[in-house]
C-alpha cells in the first residue's frame, strides 16, 4: 500500500540534507572551477574572464583563478612539437581594453605567422587588466603549467608600489595562492595582510560562497554568448580619452623620491624569475603616455610623476 | 517582484496564516494588498508620481467599485469605515516622508501631505456627487469603460505615453530636457484595467456580485497577483475570500510551499539564467550563424515561459498560504499540437478574458448581421482581432502589432488546415504510432511558430527581427 505523504518529515528531511550538503562542500571544497564548458562545447576565450558590465560584454570578473584558466584557450590546445609557445602576462594593456582580441599583442602576434627555433608562434594573452606585480606573478605561475617557450612580462612603474600588490580583488580573493607564491618564490605577502579575504567555514558552504558558484555558472553560461558573437568586451562608442593636462603634483601613492626598496615590491620581479625558471623571460618596461598638456614637466600622466625611478630590464 | 518582496511577503502570509487564522483574514489581504502596491511601485523620474500612481490605482478601484456596486451594497456603513481605513494606510505611507527610516515602503520620499489629502478630498467630492442621482444611470458604466480604456491606451501608446510625461513633468515644474515615454511606468495597470473592465462588463449585463468596497479593492490588487496576474475572475475570487478560513494545515502548507518553490526556481534560476543567452535587441545584430541565432530564439522561448510561469506559481502558492484558490494559468502550453490548443494553454486567464469580452461578443455581434459573411471570413476577422488587442495589451508599438497579426493568421490557418485535414488525418493515424507522429510533429511545429513569432516580441524594431527570421533560414 502507499503510503501518504507526510509534509513535515518531507521538510526537516530537505533542509537537513541541505545543510548537509553546505558541510559537505565548505569542508570538501571540491573545486568546480577545473571543470568548464569552455574549450568541450565552446571555444576558449582568447582572454582571462574580466568584465565589469556582463549582459553587454558577455563576460564578467571572477577571482576562480581554475575557472579563469579553464575558460582560457590555453587550457584546450594541447603544445604541439611544432608549436613556440608565447605566454604574455600584464595589465590592461595587455588584456586589451578597448581592443578586440585580435588587436591586442598576443592576437597581433599571431596575425603575423611568426617562426621561432623553427617552430610556429602561438602566441596566449594572459594579460588581467588590474595593475600589481603580485597579480602578475600569480598568473605567471598559474600559466606556467602549459610549459611555454617563452614568456613576456609586461609591466609599469605603477605595478611596483606595495600598498597594490595585494589590493587587487584577484589576489585579495586568492589569499593561499599568495601565501604559497610567498612561500616558495619569497614574494613579499604579509601574512597579515589586512586586503586578503579570508574566508570563514561558514562563508566556505554553498551558502555563503553563492557569489562564486554564481559567477562560476554564469561564466560557463555566458559561453554561449561568446561562442555565439565571438564579443568579450563591451565597446562603448565614445570613451575619456586620457588626461594630458595635469595637476602640479609631484606625489606618488604617498611615496616620496628617490623611491627605495621598501617602497615597492621590486622583490616580485626577482619572484617572476624564480615561477619562470629555466625558460626564456622578455621582462617589458610598458611604454607609457608622456603628456604634453598643462604640468606635463611635473607629471608624465595622471598615475606617474616625473623624476621618480624608472625600472631597468632584466632578461 | 524581486526575490526579497517575494519572499517578504510569502513569510507574511505565512505567519498569519498560522498565527491568526481567520482572525481578520480579510483586513489582512486588503491592508497587505494597499501597501504593496506603494511598495512595488518602481522609481519615476516625475517627481512625486511613485507615490501618485499607486494612489491613482486606488482612486480607479474605488470609484469602479462604486458605479458598479448596487445601491443597497453601496450605501452600508461598513464602506465608510473601510474607505477611511484605506485612506489612514495611505496617509500613513505618506508620513513617511518625516521618518527617512520608515521610507523604504516607497520608492522615493513620498510627496507632501497637503496634495494626498486634495486628491482624497476630490475623490471624496466625486464619490458624492455621484451618488445624488435618485436613479443611478447606467450611463456611468459607459463613461468608467471609456476612461479605463482611455488610460489603458495612455499607458501603452508611446506618443501619449510621452506627452502624458511631458505634461506630468510640467505639472511638477520639471525639465522636458529628458523626458521619454517611459518616465510615467505604472505597475500592474494592464491587469488592473482588465479586471476593472471585467467588472464593468459584468456590471453592464448583470452578472456582477455584491461586494463591499473592501472586497472589490482585495480583488483587484490582491496582492500575489498584482503584478503578473493571474486575471481572477471577481465571483471566483469572492468565493474564496468569503469562505471559511481554518487556518493553513500540513497539506495546504505542503502545497503552497511546493508551489511557491517551483515557482521561485523557474523564475530565479531557469529564467534569469537564460536572460543572460536569450534574444534581445542588442545580441540580435551581433549573432550571425544560424545555428546561434536558432539558439538564441530557443533560449528566448524557454525563458518567457519559466518567467512567467513562475511568477504564477509563486502568485497561487503565496495566495494558497491564505486561503485563496487563484486559476491556473499555463498548462504545458510548448506541449501542445497545435496553436489553438497552445492559446488554450498560455496566460490562459488572459485568453479567457478576451474570448468572454471579446471574442465572443463579437462573434456573435457578426452572427446576427442580417446578411451575415462567410465562416472563414468570420473567423479570419474575429481572430486577427482578438489576437491583435492580446498584442496591444503588452503595447501598442508595431512589434506587438505584428505579433499579435502572426498569431492571428495562425490560428486562422490551422482553423482551415484542421477543418480539411481532420478526417483525413483521422483515417490515416489509425495505430498509436501513426498517432504519436501526428502528435510530436505538431508540437514540434506549432513550438517553432511560436518561437519565431516571439521574435517579433523580444525586439523592438520589426526590421531587426525580419532580419533574425531570414539569418533562421540562412539568409544573411
Amino acid at each position: 500500500m502507499k503510503q501518504p505523504i507526510k509534509p513535515l518529515n518531507v521538510l526537516i528531511k530537505g533542509l537537513l540534507l541541505f545543510l548537509l550538503f553546505n558541510l559537505v562542500i565548505a569542508a570538501w571544497q571540491p573545486g568546480v572551477g577545473q571543470f568548464s564548458l569552455y574549450n568541450a562545447i565552446y571555444p576558449g576565450r582568447e582572454r582571462l574572464p574580466f568584465g565589469e558590465n556582463p549582459k553587454q560584454s558577455y563576460n564578467l570578473s571572477l577571482f576562480d583563478l581554475d575557472a579563469m584558466f579553464a575558460s582560457h584557450v590555453i587550457a584546450g590546445i594541447n603544445k604541439a612539437d611544432s608549436e613556440f609557445r608565447i605566454i604574455i602576462v600584464g595589465d590592461s594593456s595587455v588584456w586589451g581594453t578597448l581592443l578586440k582580441p585580435e588587436e591586442t599583442l598576443a592576437g597581433q602576434l599571431n596575425a603575423d605567422n611568426l617562426t621561432a627555433c623553427g617552430k610556429n608562434v602561438r602566441a596566449y594573452n594572459l594579460g588581467y587588466p588590474t595593475i600589481s606585480l603580485t597579480k602578475d606573478v600569480m598568473l605567471l605561475s598559474y600559466g606556467m603549467q602549459y610549459d611555454p617557450d617563452l614568456v613576456i612580462w609586461m609591466t609599469t612603474l605603477d605595478a611596483f608600489p606595495l600598498e597594490k600588490q595585494t589590493s587587487t580583488p584577484l589576489v585579495a580573493n586568492n589569499e593561499e595562492k599568495a601565501r604559497e607564491l610567498a612561500s616558495n618564490y619569497q614574494l613579499r605577502v604579509d601574512a597579515d595582510d589586512s586586503n586578503f579575504e579570508v574566508k570563514s567555514f561558514w562563508q566556505k558552504t554553498f551558502i555563503g560562497d553563492r557569489r562564486a558558484w554564481a559567477d562560476f555558472f554564469r561564466l560557463q553560461i555566458y559561453g554561449v554568448m561568446w561562442s555565439a558573437t565571438g564579443i568579450d568586451q563591451f565597446y562603448p562608442a565614445d570613451y575619456e580619452k586620457a588626461q594630458t593636462d595635469l595637476e602640479a603634483d609631484d606625489s606618488y601613492h604617498d611615496l616620496t623620491a628617490p623611491l627605495t626598496e621598501d617602497d615597492l615590491a621590486i622583490n616580485a620581479l626577482e619572484a617572476g624569475f624564480n615561477v619562470v625558471g629555466e625558460t626564456s623571460m622578455l621582462l617589458v618596461n610598458e611604454p607609457m603616455l608622456i603628456s604634453s598638456g598643462a604640468n606635463s614637466d611635473i607629471r608624465y600622466n595622471f598615475s606617474t610623476p616625473a623624476g621618480y625611478m624608472t625600472i631597468t630590464a632584466r632578461s | 517582484m524581486a526575490l526579497e518582496n517575494i519572499l517578504i511577503l510569502a513569510a507574511a502570509s505565512l505567519l498569519w496564516a498560522t498565527t491568526f487564522r481567520n482572525h481578520g483574514r480579510t483586513w489582512f489581504m486588503l491592508i497587505a494588498s494597499v501597501i504593496v502596491i506603494f511598495w512595488l511601485q518602481p522609481a519615476l523620474p516625475i517627481r512625486g508620481a511613485d507615490f501618485f500612481t499607486p494612489l491613482a490605482t486606488l482612486v480607479l478601484v474605488v470609484l469602479t467599485w462604486f458605479i458598479t456596486a448596487d445601491d443597497e451594497t453601496r450605501k452600508q456603513r461598513k464602506n465608510v469605515i473601510i474607505l477611511a481605513i484605506v485612506a489612514g494606510v495611505v496617509l500613513l505611507l505618506n508620513l513617511t516622508r518625516f521618518i527617512p527610516q520608515l521610507q523604504f515602503f516607497t520608492a522615493s520620499r513620498p510627496p507632501q501631505l497637503e496634495t494626498t489629502l486634495l486628491i482624497f478630498l476630490i475623490t471624496g467630492l466625486t464619490l458624492f456627487a455621484l451618488s445624488r442621482p435618485t436613479r443611478f444611470s447606467a450611463s456611468f458604466l459607459t463613461v468608467g469603460l471609456v476612461l479605463t480604456i482611455g488610460l489603458f491606451l495612455l499607458i501603452k501608446i508611446p506618443d501619449l505615453s510621452l506627452w502624458l510625461a511631458s505634461f506630468l513633468r510640467t505639472l511638477s515644474g520639471q525639465s522636458l530636457t529628458n523626458v521619454s515615454a517611459n518616465d510615467f511606468r505604472w505597475l500592474g495597470f494592464s491587469y488592473v484595467a482588465f479586471r476593472l473592465i471585467h467588472t464593468i462588463r459584468d456590471k453592464q449585463s448583470g452578472r456582477f456580485p455584491s461586494v463591499d468596497v473592501g472586497e472589490f479593492i482585495t480583488y483587484v490588487i490582491f496582492f500575489p497577483a498584482f503584478t503578473a496576474g493571474p486575471i481572477d475572475r471577481l465571483e471566483r475570487f469572492i468565493k474564496d475570500l468569503r469562505a471559511p478560513f481554518a487556518g493553513l494545515n500540513l497539506e495546504t502548507f505542503y502545497s503552497a510551499g511546493q508551489r511557491l518553490l517551483i515557482g521561485l526556481f523557474k523564475k530565479f534560476v531557469i529564467a534569469d539564467a537564460l536572460a543572460l543567452i536569450a534574444l534581445n535587441d542588442t545580441n540580435a545584430t551581433q549573432v550571425t550563424s544560424t545555428f546561434w541565432m536558432w539558439f538564441i530564439v530557443y533560449a528566448y522561448a524557454l525563458q518567457i515561459y519559466f518567467d512567467f510561469s513562475g511568477y504564477t506559481d509563486i502568485a497561487l502558492g503565496i495566495a494558497q498560504l491564505l486561503g485563496i484558490k487563484l486559476p491556473e494559468n499555463f498548462a504545458s502550453p510548448y506541449l501542445k499540437p497545435n496553436l489553438t490548443q497552445f492559446w488554450n494553454n498560455w496566460h490562459m486567464t488572459l485568453t479567457q478574458w478576451f474570448r468572454a469580452y471579446f471574442f465572443n461578443p463579437i462573434t456573435r455581434w457578426l452572427r446576427s448581421w442580417q446578411k451575415p459573411m462567410s465562416i472563414p471570413m468570420m473567423i479570419l476577422l474575429t481572430q486577427v482581432a482578438t489576437m491583435l488587442l492580446i498584442g496591444f495589451w503588452h503595447g501598442v508599438t508595431w512589434n506587438f502589432t505584428l505579433w499579435g497579426l502572426w498569431h492571428g493568421l495562425g490560428l486562422f490557418i490551422h482553423n482551415r488546415w484542421n477543418d480539411a485535414t481532420k478526417a483525413k488525418a483521422a483515417t490515416w493515424a489509425i495505430t498509436p504510432t501513426k498517432q504519436s507522429v501526428l502528435n510530436i510533429s505538431g508540437i514540434l511545429l506549432t513550438f517553432h511558430f511560436v518561437a519565431i513569432g516571439w521574435i517579433f516580441f523580444a525586439l523592438s524594431s520589426p526590421v531587426v527581427s525580419w532580419q533574425v527570421i531570414l539569418k533562421l533560414f540562412g539568409v544573411n
